[in-house]
């Protein structure tokens, strides 16, 4: 797919820091993302993968640093404002309302002012009867329509429906970024198999997303761009192919040898 | 024991059959008083309440409770479908006593206006002066909730405003004890009915939503502290009517409508009727009120009472008379053999 | 002059009746709404040994501080326990407790002149041109002595630092093999000790009333809150904090103005820093 990298991007992430008390969990990180392409996201445990979404989508204050979104200044912004522009994020953690069916689930975002807007992910700017709505949207994320599983309670889901109901929340609003933590993680190897086509067909229908992930045989697949974070810095930025080769990755990873040695030698 | 492991209990539904989620399919008359009949109780009891009671005394005491029904209401809904647990259901009275007073004694305003006017101005007011409490969760939102109606009552006491602790007195009462009566009786089962119908739609579930996952709801574009003010608006707006009722009835309004039985009562009775079924509370203060004016003569010893009865269910029937009651209605237990 | 060795006094006090409080809510994060109820009970019985058993002053002390732990650690074990990690329920249940406790006493006549202990040494001191009582002294000097031990206590010993250990992170206590139970149980305890010990302390400067159930319950939530939920060197901060506000206010305002000030301590710290001045909580909870 042909990117025009040219043009301003639709997200610019400019010197991001944050600090908790003493812990620097980001610092200075800075990198762009182009409307349409899928850009990975990946580092080891505590790296600040997850602090970079949440700062980005204002869940926590940043220490210093601006997030533009289509040369808009979000830096300040409360999440509710950031996710009501159109930049979405589904959470590590899953926490559907567990007692509520899986179609009801959906309801909820869909009473937002975005979802009212925009009538929900294929909706023309009308939104219509939102059990309807949200039963659209399921069956288009992998839920069979008439079978009983929109109608299960979230508790009863496994894991696979309920990453896709995290999706099928952010999908609600028409967003035009979605952050994904960790999509991947957690599911079986053909629940995977039958998540990359639904990420392929998020992009190919324009909708730009920003994978966080540790599953990097299938993210390589699917991203147009890696990102690197060790230790809260941007280490390394490129194609799947050039972040693959990099030293520094693997070090980060799987420790250096030299590391090894010093170790040992102590 | 040996027999129980050999033996388990088999729920089985009662009632419709042809259901989904919220949609009956009725197919006989039967289901359909199966339905209604435990709706058409608790209305036609309510209605009736008044006219089998002996004596003034009494009647009163129906009028008292309905109070302390829409109080526990108010508890009830903010506490399990928003999930903010407000100990301070004294400020609400306190708040819409006042207004009450107010509006009666200086404007002149006659009790059928001033219990709606004091409901909604007042419940306009709790909402603003709880406006900065809201982010706050759990414990923390208890304690500050519970703080609001001492922190107003001391001020008074301290100012010396609005009739300092003599309070104000000198208000009309209602024009008869009958229209009392149903008047109180009316506002409640339009609130209950009303909350009940509130809850199961749309909004209902975002407001559930703020309660299970405020997260999710942030990150779909929607401000929580907004939803959370609309509860606490509505709320407050039933806990003024009782506080502005209660003004009507005694005549008076004064800093002990900020007093802790107008917190803990309704809790008390929250827990015993159920917490989140919504008719639980009103149930649980038709047993609790009677009984502590029953004990009315023992003086404080009442407040030991239902503070103990409130204990016993926390630990032993948390889940409230009912859940129990419903769950009874509406499945019926046998033995089976495994 | 007199602001300040007031402003002192009053702090210390403060401190005493919040330490309890911060203690117990630190090591099982419970809110112990019964406090000011077990403050109450615990003079009520040292009143009742000295007066009704005639048994020695300072026994008298000891036993009903020992009695008090053991109603606390007996509500925790029957009542509190079924609750854990429930809060709200927790505080439900506690302040009922706590309400069936202090009503109880209202309903069996407990008020009026006759119900108060002596001070354990009469006479006063002049210090600096203010005249101080003893009693007042030595509220001061076994203060600082309790906050002093206490700190010892849950460095150098097995059960302190047990409990600090709980107060961290509960599961992971499990792991090391710490009773999580028993250590809330005797954390229980000691905290109706220490509420136990501030009303043997505080009490011969005036009598024993139900309303101060009520009132110490406040006091204590608005220190707590104020230095941070379950941060106790934050709660000794705070008491200082609120103790010279609320001598300011009494001078400068009237009497009136004093339960103001805690009351509003507490709504403002909510508001504006809901982990207190001196609690570290919030930087965690806002990770998501």
């Amino acid at each position: 797919m042909k990117l025009d990298t040219d043009k301003e991007p639709i997200l610019r992430v400019e010197k991001v820091s944050k600090a908790f008390g003493g812990i620097q969990a980001l610092n200075g990180v800075s990198f762009e993302v182009h409307k349409g392409e899928i850009l990975g996201i990946i580092g080891p445990n505590g790296s600040g993968k997850t602090t970079v979404v949440n700062c980005i989508t204002g869940f926590i204050k940043k220490t210093s640093g601006r997030v533009f979104f289509r040369g808009r200044d979000i830096s300040n912004k409360p999440p509710h404002k950031i996710a009501d522009m159109g930049v979405t994020r589904t959470f590590q953690i899953m926490r559907p309302y567990f007692t509520l069916p899986a179609y009801k689930n959906l309801v909820i975002p869909l009473f937002s002012p975005r979802a009212k807007r925009t009538g929900g992910w294929r909706g023309g700017g009308r939104l219509g009867d939102r059990n309807t709505v949200s039963l659209d949207i399921l069956e288009e994320i992998g839920f069979e329509r008439d079978s009983y599983v929109p109608y299960k309670t979230a508790s009863t889901l496994p894991t696979g429906y309920l990453k896709r109901l995290e999706l099928a929340r952010c999908l609600a609003l028409k967003p035009e970024i979605i952050i994904c933590d960790e999509v991947f993680s957690g599911l079986s190897m053909s629940e995977i198999a039958s998540m990359v086509p639904l990420i392929e067909r998020l992009q190919m229908e324009g909708i730009t997303l920003i994978m966080i992930e540790h599953r990097l045989r299938e993210l390589f697949r699917v991203a147009n761009r890696i990102m690197m974070l060790n230790f809260g810095e941007k280490l390394t930025e490129g194609t799947s192919e050039e972040v693959m080769a990099d030293e520094r990755v693997k070090e980060a990873y799987f420790g250096s040898q030299k590391v090894e040695e010093v170790m040992r030698h102590a | 024991m040996e027999n129980n492991t050999q033996r388990r209990k088999e729920r089985i539904d009662r009632g419709i059959k042809v259901r989904t989620d919220g949609i009956y399919a009725l197919m006989s008359i039967r289901e359909l008083s199966y339905l209604l009949l435990p709706r058409l109780v608790l209305i036609l009891g309510m209605l009736a309440l008044p006219l089998l009671v002996p004596g003034m005394y009494w009647q009163r005491v129906i009028t008292i409770t309905c109070i302390y029904a829409l109080l526990a209401l108010s508890f009830d809904f903010l506490a399990h479908y928003v999930g903010l647990v407000s100990l301070g259901g004294a400020f609400f009275v306190g708040v819409g006593g006042y207004m009450a007073a107010i509006m009666n004694t200086t404007f002149g305003l006659p009790p059928w206006l001033t219990v709606p006017l004091a409901a909604l101005a007042g419940g306009g007011i709790c909402t603003l002066l709880l406006l900065p409490c809201l982010p706050l969760r759990g414990v923390y939102f208890a304690i500050v909730s519970l703080m609001y109606p001492l922190f107003v009552a001391r001020l008074i006491e301290a100012l010396n405003i609005l009739g300092g602790t003599d309070g104000i007195t000198g208000i009309d009462g209602f024009s008869n004890r009958w229209a009392e009566q149903y008047f109180i009786i009316g506002i409640l089962l339009l609130l209950l009915f009303g909350v009940r119908r509130l809850v199961n739609t749309d909004i209902g579930l975002v407001l559930r939503g703020v309660k299970d996952n405020d997260q999710a709801i942030r990150a779909s574009g929607m401000n929580v502290t907004l939803y959370k003010a609309m509860a606490v608006y509505i709320a407050s707006v039933m806990g003024c009517l009782g506080g502005a009722c209660l003004a009507h009835i005694y005549m008076w309004s004064g800093i002990s409508q900020f007093a802790l039985d107008f917190s803990i009562l309704p809790i008390a009775a929250t827990v015993i009727g159920g917490g989140g079924t919504l008719i639980g509370p009103v149930l649980g203060c038709l047993i609790l009120v009677p009984i502590s004016e029953l004990l009315r003569e023992f003086g404080t010893l009442r407040i030991v009472f239902y503070a103990l009865i409130l204990v016993a269910f926390i630990i032993f029937r948390s889940e409230g008379i009912m859940v129990y009651g419903q769950r009874k209605y509406q499945q019926f237990e046998r033995w089976t053999r495994i | 002059m007199d602001i300040l060795i007031y402003g002192t006094i009053n702090s210390v006090t403060l401190a005493l009746y919040a330490i309890g409080f911060a203690m117990v809510y630190g090591v099982s994060r419970l809110p112990n709404f019964a406090h000011g109820a077990l403050y109450v009970v615990s003079g009520f019985i040292t009143w009742s040994f000295l007066n009704s058993l005639g048994l020695n002053y300072l026994l008298s002390i000891i036993l009903a501080l020992i009695a008090t732990a053991i109603i606390g650690a007996l509500i925790y074990q029957f009542v509190l326990i079924r609750v854990r990690g429930m809060e709200i329920s927790e505080i439900i249940a506690s302040y009922a407790i706590g309400l069936a406790i202090l009503e109880g006493f209202r309903w069996g006549g407990f008020k009026g002149l006759t119900y108060t202990l002596p001070a354990f040494i009469e006479g006063s001191v002049e210090i600096a041109g203010v005249s101080v009582d003893y009693q007042r002294l030595l509220v001061v000097g076994i203060g600082a002595a309790v906050v002093g031990l206490l700190w010892l206590f849950t460095r150098y010993t097995r059960i302190g630092l047990a409990m600090r250990g709980m107060a961290q992170d509960e599961r992971a206590a499990l792991m090391l093999g710490i009773d999580s139970d028993l250590i809330a149980v005797v954390a229980m305890g000691f905290g109706s000790m220490l509420a136990g010990l501030a009303a043997v302390l505080l009490l011969p400067l005036g009598n024993i009333v139900v309303e101060a159930g009520y009132n110490i319950l406040i006091l204590a939530i608005a220190v707590c809150i104020v230095g941070g939920l379950g941060s106790w060197m934050g709660a000794v901060l705070a008491a200082f904090l609120i103790g010279f506000a609320q001598i300011l206010t009494v001078v400068y305002l009237g009497a009136h103005y004093q339960m103001v000030v805690a009351l509003l301590a507490i709504i403002l710290t909510l508001i504006l820093r809901p982990s207190g001045l001196f609690g570290q909580q919030k930087e965690l909870e806002e990770r998501v």
